[in-house]
């Protein structure tokens, strides 16, 4: 692990002679390789959502899972790199505010600015202080803190402060190559730590079939029962997975979060550009077996019960009983029950069942197979799968909040100097606000769910305003505004007009009243992605048309039917990004078949 | 970019390899330790896979790295759509 942060820093240190102007600092002087910011690409996702939640999600849900990938993050990455990323890349902007900018008006990029950086700020935080629970739960730094004799109540702050200073330090020095350069990394130390976990438990539980005999059969098929919402565990119809998953959520993610599109434009031409999410999607159409089946193993394992074995002895009985904590025997697999913090009780759904603490599935699945030694390494996996995340949330906040916020209302036309050292310092600052939010997420309990719902507010209906920006030349400045605000406003209101089953009102929804009951959350969060994304497309398309268009001149390289057509005669037909795409969606289709 | 990724890249994996490789060799016959992991020496064989991994990628990185300081930078290329009055 300590050889994993000494080459983390070093790559800063090796970089920083190389950061000389804010585009080497903020773009990576967009040269970098392909292959590089495609890895990257994915890595800067790949943070602890992905592999605390993927694993989480398929112990509770099962293989249903894997369409976060097929539906949601595939076709979407084919669609940025096909059809939207030539006018990220070729609009010259340098973020995706100003994008936003160029295209509508200053006041839909201040907007997209201000929710970005204060989302990614917080994103950050959570990922921080999720990393210091689960480090504290798994003791990895016990050892080393009673070796000093340190009071072991400051492990949290340890972990904290710890993870902070890497991340810091190697951006700082090193800016967004340093952050892409540690992504890469970082992607394949996770392959490293989770590919054996993956095969051991696999060999363990009797292989693919094995799996099958011990989860319910439902859990094993990506398809299976989706037509109709009551019959597979997600309680979700087709409907509600292709339209929210697929079309609102996914490309809302994959094709206007900065937090990975900048990794594409680091890449060094416009065909470039283009291949980083289609060579990106490759690897993603494997994940599943990476992060989802830890979470499917861990609920196929017998679960531990307090067991009493009987002996006799020289006539002597003898009673052994191994005692379980009661958390772990009510769970399901090895995925203990959920325990309130404060009363130290378990916490029961509205039915009277054991809560299950999903997001330890893959966590305690890694200390169930891996011996000392290898140990250290799943560990160190995990560790960086966190640092990636919040790395990618940093380098996304310091070049919005120079280039957007600081350079445009703050301090305009100032020496590229000045910028670089803002991006420097505005490093240090998210990172400090993010280590606030951290620990605020510990004196308020629901703060964690509470900010990804607001997450979920803003980002549903962007989709929209891009979609409509790249190919409708009409949409304006005015009707992008109306739009983004409206699509919120309807987020809001279903979700406080909804409620899962089995749900108490709340955080979870109707908190104005209910209306109407969804058969779980997924389902919730994509319903509400849809009518979000649906108000904003109305919205939009009534205001735009109220208001004044721009003029076409203006619009050039920015919308889909102005832009002249790139040519291509100097790539072979097969070197085509269209090419890789039609393949990659040839397998993924392959592979959805063999899992249906 | 004058640093080849690969080269950094391949040293850690190389060295973190070697280490668990030899932990493995050093505890091979500790039975106790490899229960967990049913009875696989999953250090050595990790490490190995690993080992094997990192070198590769270190090769493979110094004669990228060689081939990039042999040719001049490649001209920067500009995206071909260009916006009027930038």
């Amino acid at each position: 692990m300590l050889l994993y942060f000494v080459f983390v820093l070093g790559i800063g240190f090796a970089l920083k002679r190389y950061m000389k102007t804010s585009k080497d600092f903020f773009q990576a002087g967009r040269a970098l390789p392909t292959w590089i910011c495609g890895l990257a690409f994915i890595s800067a996702n790949l943070g602890a959502q992905e592999v605390i939640g993927m694993g989480a999600s398929g112990a509770k849900y099962g293989l249903e899972t894997a369409q976060f990938y097929g539906i949601g993050a595939i076709p979407a990455m084919i669609f940025v790199g096909i059809f939207m990323m030539p006018f990220y890349y070729g609009s010259k902007a340098r973020s995706v505010p100003e994008f936003l900018k160029l295209r509508f008006d200053e006041k839909t990029r201040a907007l997209n600015a201000c929710s970005f950086a204060v989302m990614t700020v917080f994103s950050s935080g959570i990922s921080m202080y999720a990393m210091a629970r689960l480090i504290q739960v798994l003791h990895v730094f016990d050892g080393l803190f009673h070796a000093l004799g340190w009071n072991p109540d400051g492990i949290f702050t340890f972990s904290i402060v710890l993870s902070a200073v890497i991340v810091l330090l190697y951006i700082f020095l090193g800016g967004l190559t340093s952050a892409i350069y540690n992504e890469v990394l970082q992607f394949f130390l996770i392959i490293a730590g989770f590919l054996p976990l993956v095969l051991l438990g696999l060999r363990n539980i009797g292989g693919w079939a094995g799996l099958k005999a011990s989860v319910p059969v439902a859990y094993m098929h990506e398809w299976k029962g989706v037509m109709h919402a009551n019959t597979n565990p997600m309680g979700i119809d087709i409907i509600g997975i292709g339209m929210g998953l697929g079309f609102v959520l996914g490309s809302g993610y994959w094709c206007t979060d900065f937090l990975v599109i900048q990794t594409a434009m680091a890449s060094k031409n416009v065909e470039s550009a283009r291949r980083v999410p289609l060579i990106a999607a490759i690897p993603k159409m494997f994940f599943p077996f990476l992060v989802i089946l830890p979470g499917l193993l861990a609920l196929g394992l017998p679960t531990p019960h307090t067991t009493t074995v009987t002996r006799v002895e020289n006539g002597v009985i003898y009673h052994e009983t191994t005692v379980v904590s009661e958390q772990v025997a009510e769970g399901k697999g090895i995925i203990p029950a959920k325990i309130n913090p404060v009363t130290g009780k378990l916490m029961l759904d509205a039915s009277g069942k054991p809560l299950l603490d999903y997001d330890m599935a893959t966590p305690n699945l890694l200390l169930h197979y891996f011996p000392t030694g290898i140990l250290g390494l799943g560990l160190t996996a995990l560790l960086a799968s966190f640092m990636s995340g919040m790395a990618g949330n940093v380098t996304a906040f310091n070049t919005v909040f120079t280039y957007d916020l600081y350079q445009s209302y703050i301090h305009k036309n100032a020496s590229d100097r000045h910028y670089l050292a803002v991006g420097r310092w505005a490093t240090v600052g998210g990172i400090l606000l993010s280590i606030g939010t951290a620990y605020a997420a510990i004196n308020f309990n629901n703060i964690m769910d509470t900010l990804q719902l607001v997450f979920s507010f803003v980002n549903a209906p962007l989709f929209a305003t891009f979609l409509l920006g790249m190919f409708w030349k009409r949409a304006t400045g005015h009707g992008a505004f109306a739009g983004l605000i409206s699509g919120t406003a309807a987020a809001m209101l279903h979700h406080g007009l909804t409620l899962p089953i089995e749900a108490v009102a709340g955080v979870h929804g109707g908190w104005i009243t209910v209306l109407h009951n969804y058969p779980s959350d997924m389902a919730q969060n994509f319903y509400g992605a849809i009518w979000a994304f649906s108000v904003n497309f109305i919205v939009t398309v009534v205001v735009s048309l109220m208001t004044k268009a721009h003029p076409e001149s203006e619009l050039v390289g920015l919308v889909h039917s102005l832009t002249p057509k790139p040519s291509r005669s100097h790539l072979a037909w097969w070197k085509s990004p269209e090419a890789l795409a039609v393949a990659i969606l040839v397998v993924a289709i392959g592979l959805n078949i063999f899992f249906a | 970019m004058r640093l080849d990724l690969r080269i950094p890249m391949g040293l850690m994996f190389t060295i973190t390899g070697m280490i668990l490789t030899i932990f493995g060799i050093v505890t091979r016959n500790d039975a106790a330790l490899y229960a967990k992991s049913q009875g696989i020496n999953a250090n050595f064989w990790w490490g190995l896979v690993m080992l094997a991994f990192g070198l590769t990628m270190y090769l493979t990185g110094i004669r990228g790295q060689h081939r990039m300081e042999k040719e001049p930078p490649p001209p920067v290329e500009e995206g071909e759509v260009r916006r009027g009055g930038h």
